[in-house]
């Protein structure tokens, strides 16, 4: 476990910031940068272990932030800490709804499977637009604001969504050193030898689907009672999908820490710009740009190309003639 | 009963303009094999660029298609040449799937610097005139935008049929390897078919833009009405397009008109899934694979 150790001081790092930075916009930035490598995390699940990019992650956030803000208004779970309470159940409910979903849409090729969740990003809006008796359509859904101090009240949402990239790195890390994880690595290099062979391909990009699409609920509901107010069109926001997979793949698809680093460079990018000069319309054409610009120069993201270069580099060196001299 | 013949009409009606937005869907998927997700977007981009041209030029909008098309087709051969070609081998249909999908965004953020995000529709003076034909309403715009489209897809079906470049075309679709060890230059031929496909949208754009009202986010709407209708016609196969195409606009107008019109939204994705559950090749695609 030579990794533990700097692990453990990223963590810290992060459990500690609330402490060293007080201002409250730089905590605002600090608690969306969290739920993006939260989701781009749970993206990588499916996206990058197995290689079906879904672009219907949306609707899932959207899901999970409704699923929270309908369970304050019909069962009042209550004010302060206690709403956090109900996450793992919005993420069951999340993961559930998943699957008949995923079923369907896996059971055939992944460009099928990108426009299954696609076309789903548009149906949850309608939805949430048009179920009137219980997401309120588009005057969307309040809840009441809970009671935390002004001076620091970012910090318990911050903490749940450090709690929830916590979990999702483990779970992340537990599921490559796992056979689910082999099974979905077997799946993107090539799924039909890989059901050949008798690998459970059904099974596990079912399971991967569902673990992916809980966490990303979870991260919802967090939103969800952070803004305390929801509407269709932020709730279900296509701009969620994309700066998912954008991260996703600039970082490094299907390894554990690309989509942190891609998540950690381009959140706040995203959020100050959007704190300086507010254009959102700017932000598209940015991430339009961006994503081109990762798909043609770094299509396989930061991290792996970045690993390849040093295990080049001393593959050379191992080989090379230089390195018997300079051998003690 | 009088309400039911009246959707379907309706239904048939939108179903070519569909069947005209899903045929440059289809023919892309069939030459590059690339999901096009910015088939929506380049749709509503004519819309806007029609609409520009009749607002400021009194241009009729269905004399813009001429001008319109060939931009898009320009646009849609460079997208091929500078974005898709260059992507990676070894999984470039994940990373072309994502491409285009970069592509829609872009168009939409353009599309909102220059338009802002209000609703608008491109309103000539026929637009809202209608002939009563034994009781049945039928409107002007809608009949023309049916007649365009068969128009359109005649040509495209004599251009793939007929001339040389449709033969490389289907060569192509048919086997890649094989078009290409027989002299087709793969990349050109993408490249065209990738610019045709969007020319076909330009066509589509300004039909659209009288029938509905747009803003720059509409399409994600139109893409996920046209992904379901290609699915439902088999990816890649033209005449199952166009079948596709108008049976989910029959379907749609009859949830409209009987249901709700909020439904009738939803119909394409209930019928998506259930072709998905049933017969996942789509209603033709294992007879006519590879045949376009």
């Amino acid at each position: 476990m030579r990794t533990a150790a700097p692990v453990a001081g990223f963590v810290a790092l992060l459990a500690a910031f609330p402490f060293l930075v007080t201002a409250p916009w730089l905590m605002t930035i600090a608690l969306f940068t969290l739920m993006y490598a939260v989701l781009a995390s749970a993206w990588n699940l499916v996206g990058g272990y197995a290689g079906y990019p879904s672009l219907g992650h949306a609707a899932f956030f959207g899901l999970g932030a409704y699923a929270e803000a309908i369970w304050f208004q019909h069962h009042g779970i209550g004010s302060g800490l206690a709403p956090f309470a109900v996450l793992p159940l919005v993420g069951l409910a999340v993961a559930a709804a998943g699957l008949p979903v995923a079923w369907i849409a896996m059971r055939t090729r992944s460009d099928v499977f990108a426009i299954v969740t696609i076309t789903l990003l548009f149906v949850a809006q309608t939805l949430a637009y048009n179920l009137r008796g219980i997401t309120h359509g588009a005057q969307g859904m309040a809840m009441p604001v809970p009671d935390f101090a002004p001076a620091t009240f970012e910090r318990p949402f911050y903490y749940a969504m450090l709690a929830l990239l916590v979990f999702a790195l483990l779970l992340s890390w537990a599921v490559l050193r796992s056979r689910l994880g082999l099974a979905l690595l077997a799946v993107r290099a090539d799924e039909d030898k890989a059901r050949g062979v008798g690998v459970p391909v059904g099974t596990a990009k079912l399971g991967a689907f569902a673990l992916s699409v809980g966490i990303t609920g979870m991260a919802g509901g967090v939103w969800a009672y952070y803004l305390s107010f929801i509407y269709p069109q932020f709730a279900v926001d296509p701009l969620v999908t994309i700066a998912m997979v954008l991260m996703v793949f600039l970082g490094g698809r299907g390894t554990l820490w690309g989509p942190v680093l891609g998540a950690f460079v381009i959140a706040p990018a995203q959020q100050y710009l959007a704190y300086q000069y507010g254009a959102s319309q700017l932000y598209l054409l940015g991430y339009a740009a961006l994503f081109v610009l990762v798909m043609l120069v770094l299509p396989r993201g930061v991290l792996p190309t970045l690993a390849d270069r040093w295990r080049r580099r001393r593959l050379r060196a191992d080989v090379g003639p230089e390195v018997a001299v300079e051998q003690p | 009963m009088h309400e039911t013949i009246q959707a379907i009409i309706l239904g048939l009606l939108t179903g070519g303009v569909y069947a005209l937005m899903a045929s440059g869907q289809t023919l892309i998927f069939g030459v590059l094999k690339v999901v096009n997700l910015a088939q929506g977007a380049l749709v509503i981009l004519a819309a806007y660029l029609s609409s520009s041209l009749f607002v400021s030029f009194g241009i009729d909008p269905f004399l813009t298609v001429p001008i319109v098309a060939p931009a898009l087709f320009l646009l849609g051969a460079a997208v091929q040449w500078c974005l898709l070609r260059p992507l990676h081998r070894s999984d470039a249909s994940q990373l072309s799937l994502l491409v285009t999908f970069a592509v829609a965004l872009g168009i939409e953020g353009v599309l909102t610097l220059v338009y802002k995000s209000d609703y608008r529709t491109i309103q000539p003076s026929y637009a809202n005139r209608s002939w009563t034909v034994a009781g049945y309403r039928i409107g002007e715009v809608r009949l023309a935008a049916c007649l365009l489209s068969l128009a359109v897809l005649g040509a495209l079906a004599l251009l793939l049929g007929r001339t040389r470049f449709g033969r490389a075309v289907r060569a192509t679709v048919q086997n890649p390897t094989a078009a290409r060890l027989l002299g087709v230059e793969g990349d050109r031929v993408a490249a065209l078919g990738y610019g045709l496909g969007a020319a076909t949208a330009a066509a589509a754009g300004a039909v659209y833009g009288m029938v509905y009202s747009f803003n720059p986010n509409s399409h994600y709407d139109l893409i996920s009405r046209l992904l379901s209708i290609v699915v439902l016609g088999g990816l890649g196969s033209l005449g199952g397009t166009v079948v596709a195409a108008l049976a989910m606009g029959v379907v749609s107008a009859l949830v409209g008109a009987l249901i709700s019109p909020v439904w009738s939204d939803f119909s394409f994705f209930v019928v998506l899934l259930a072709v998905l559950l049933v017969r996942p090749q789509g209603l033709f695609g294992a007879r006519l694979r590879g045949a376009l």
